[in-house]
């Protein structure tokens, strides 16, 4: 029997793994923004789970909505990215480091 | 639900901004280049009529929209006037820097509104769901307006970076919101808070759903630990943006502390009040801190606002109608701070020459006194000297921090903000008792310099009759969240 917090735990595993993949990686900044998108699907993930097993209808709506902001923000995203590559002819993360934080 | 029930008439400002939006971004495709003051024209007559629109708007009471997911109230009124008022002055000032940079360009108009929106709806939320659709607006307008200087190699990464962590802040406000769901059964910001202070025993889930709300707006305000982002894009940005970044889109932070902390988490006071003094302490000591090391002034005036959000959290976690008035009072006056001190290197930069070093306010008494005398009345403001008017903000956040007992933090805070007062006072000492090494004549517009003037004598005249604003926020606070 698959219950509330196997899905939870799936939500929270994927969360992980999007968080490490956007402080870890040292690579591409492509593989950034897949971190991105997963962390938004985990949350999905939570909202669905939520929403099924309390019979509550919320939840699924607010992940057609986060589905649709998700699309908008890799556009965003990739159109900085299509620009920085313009620019610095590199999307290794490494070299992207003109500005010291 | 029938049409009646929708009472729209309550989001007309916004919808009025959308429309004028569109026709902005329209109209812009059919002016030729040398006449964008059309656009320009079109865009602050907008803006005004918005203005007048949310000044007149009925706000006695609490009025709901579109089945109970939009909410006006008067403390939305507030907030909304003081961001139209932070867009227009942004306009106003950047209009000479934007033209000889080639931004002069309609899309800058149409995120400014965008963004304005985003803030609108974020102010107005009584949900979730419109909630979150607004902070996405906000930052999905501010990431295109960082990386608007296209062939600037420090703007198109400072907008990667905003991106990337933006995106990060947004994903964990998320994950905490669904926590919040799964604790409570819905989406409704009132429901979550009637929810919460029903259950006698605290689950898990929910503190986890707080702990990740609190880093979400952590990240969205800048304060450590998660201000790495602040830096790097208010000295990459081009200097029009970064203003926006400081000024108006703290009114969009602030609305996410009254709607989801305040209003959907009031029941959890304890629970959220012990994160925010961490945040608060970090940011002061880190802001203040770091910020006398620096030499671009736009990297200075980063550590600045993140020491600034530091005392902002000290009236917010005060937890008390008189914390919320006073912090509402400070990010007002903050954003005209910012306003003004980034309208003075607007003014100093010209085609080909940027001035975000503090070398490039050497001087500046003797090249253009009124403008120096103005940049004292601001940094006398940042540093929390009287009679300017960052000294009464400073004082009725830190009252009400010292209300419910927090001695040591007040402690903690005017000694941090003695160390500040080091690096702004640097600024007027280079003002005034260094000799200029950039010579070159400060050209402004007529409506640039008396909105300037106006700006920096707000310092003076707030700090000696703050009653009527401080009034305005009080009243504001008590009748929305009291």
């Amino acid at each position: 029997m698959i219950t509330l917090s196997h899905y939870l735990i799936l939500g929270a595993i994927l969360f992980a793994i999007a968080i490490v993949g956007i402080f870890l990686n040292r690579k591409n900044v492509i593989i950034l923004l897949m971190s991105i998108e997963l962390m938004l699907l985990a949350v999905n993930t939570n909202f669905v789970a939520f929403s099924n097993f309390m019979g509550n209808l919320d939840g699924q709506v607010f992940v057609f909505f986060i589905l649709t902001v998700a699309a908008a923000e890799s556009a965003i995203g990739l159109a900085i990215l299509v620009v920085l590559f313009r620019n610095m002819r590199t999307i290794n993360v490494d070299d992207i480091n003109a500005l010291k934080g | 639900m029938n049409v009646n029930s929708l009472n729209w008439f309550v989001a007309a400002p916004e919808i009025f901004l959308l429309v004028m939006a569109c026709v902005v971004l329209l109209g812009d495709l059919y002016v030729r280049e040398g006449e964008r003051r059309l656009t320009y024209a079109l865009t602050q007559i907008s803006l005004l009529c918005c203005a007048v629109m949310v000044l007149w708007s009925e706000s006695g009471t609490r009025q709901l929209a579109f089945g109970g997911l939009y909410v006006h109230d008067a403390l939305a009124r507030l907030l909304k006037i003081g961001a139209i008022v932070a867009v227009v002055l942004v306009l106003a000032y950047s209009r000479d820097y934007l033209r000889a940079r080639g931004l002069w360009r309609g899309e800058f108009f149409v995120l400014a509104m965008l963004a304005l929106l985003g803030m609108f709806v974020m102010i107005s939320a009584a949900n979730f769901i419109p909630f979150y659709l607004g902070l996405e607006l906000l930052a999905l307008s501010q990431y295109a307006m960082v990386a608007l200087q296209r062939e600037s190699k420090a703007a198109t990464e400072a907008a990667m970076k905003y991106f990337v962590l933006g995106a990060l802040a947004s994903g964990l406000l998320l994950y905490g919101l669904s926590m919040l769901y799964g604790a409570t059964g819905s989406l409704d910001i009132k429901e979550v808070a009637a929810a919460i202070s029903q259950q006698h025993t605290r689950q898990p889930i929910l503190v986890f759903g707080v702990v990740f709300v609190v880093a979400g707006l952590a990240f969205k305000l800048g304060a450590v630990p998660f201000h790495m982002w602040v830096p790097d894009v208010y000295e990459g940005a081009p200097t029009a943006m970064t203003m926006f970044l400081a000024s108006a889109s703290k009114f969009g932070a602030l609305a996410f502390v009254y709607r989801l902390l305040v209003s959907g988490l009031q029941p959890l006071v304890p629970d959220w009040q012990d994160m925010l003094v961490l945040l608060a302490v970090l940011s002061m000591v880190l802001g203040n801190v770091a910020a006398i090391a620096q030499t671009n002034i736009k990297r200075m005036l980063a550590y600045s606002t993140i020491a600034h959000m530091g005392f902002l959290l000290t009236g917010v976690l005060a937890g008390t109608s008189n914390g919320y008035s006073s912090s509402a009072f400070y990010i007002i006056v903050y954003a005209l701070m910012a306003l003004g001190g980034f309208g003075i290197i607007l003014l100093l930069s010209r085609a080909g020459f940027e001035a975000d070093n503090l070398d490039d306010l050497r001087g500046l008494n003797q090249r253009a006194p009124w403008y120096a005398f103005l940049m004292l009345l601001i940094m006398f403001s940042l540093a929390g000297i009287p009679p300017t008017v960052g000294f009464y903000a400073k004082l009725s956040v830190l009252q009400a921090a010292l209300e419910v007992g927090y001695l040591w933090l007040v402690v903690f805070a005017v000694l941090m903000s003695l160390i500040g007062a080091f690096y702004y006072l640097r600024i007027v000492r280079l003002m005034y008792f260094e000799e200029p090494r950039d010579t070159a004549p400060i050209v402004a517009a007529g409506d640039t310099r008396v909105l300037l003037s106006v700006n920096g004598l707000a310092m003076l005249v707030l700090g000696i009759l703050p009653g009527p604003l401080m009034a305005w926020c009080v009243q504001a606070v008590r009748q929305s969240l009291g």
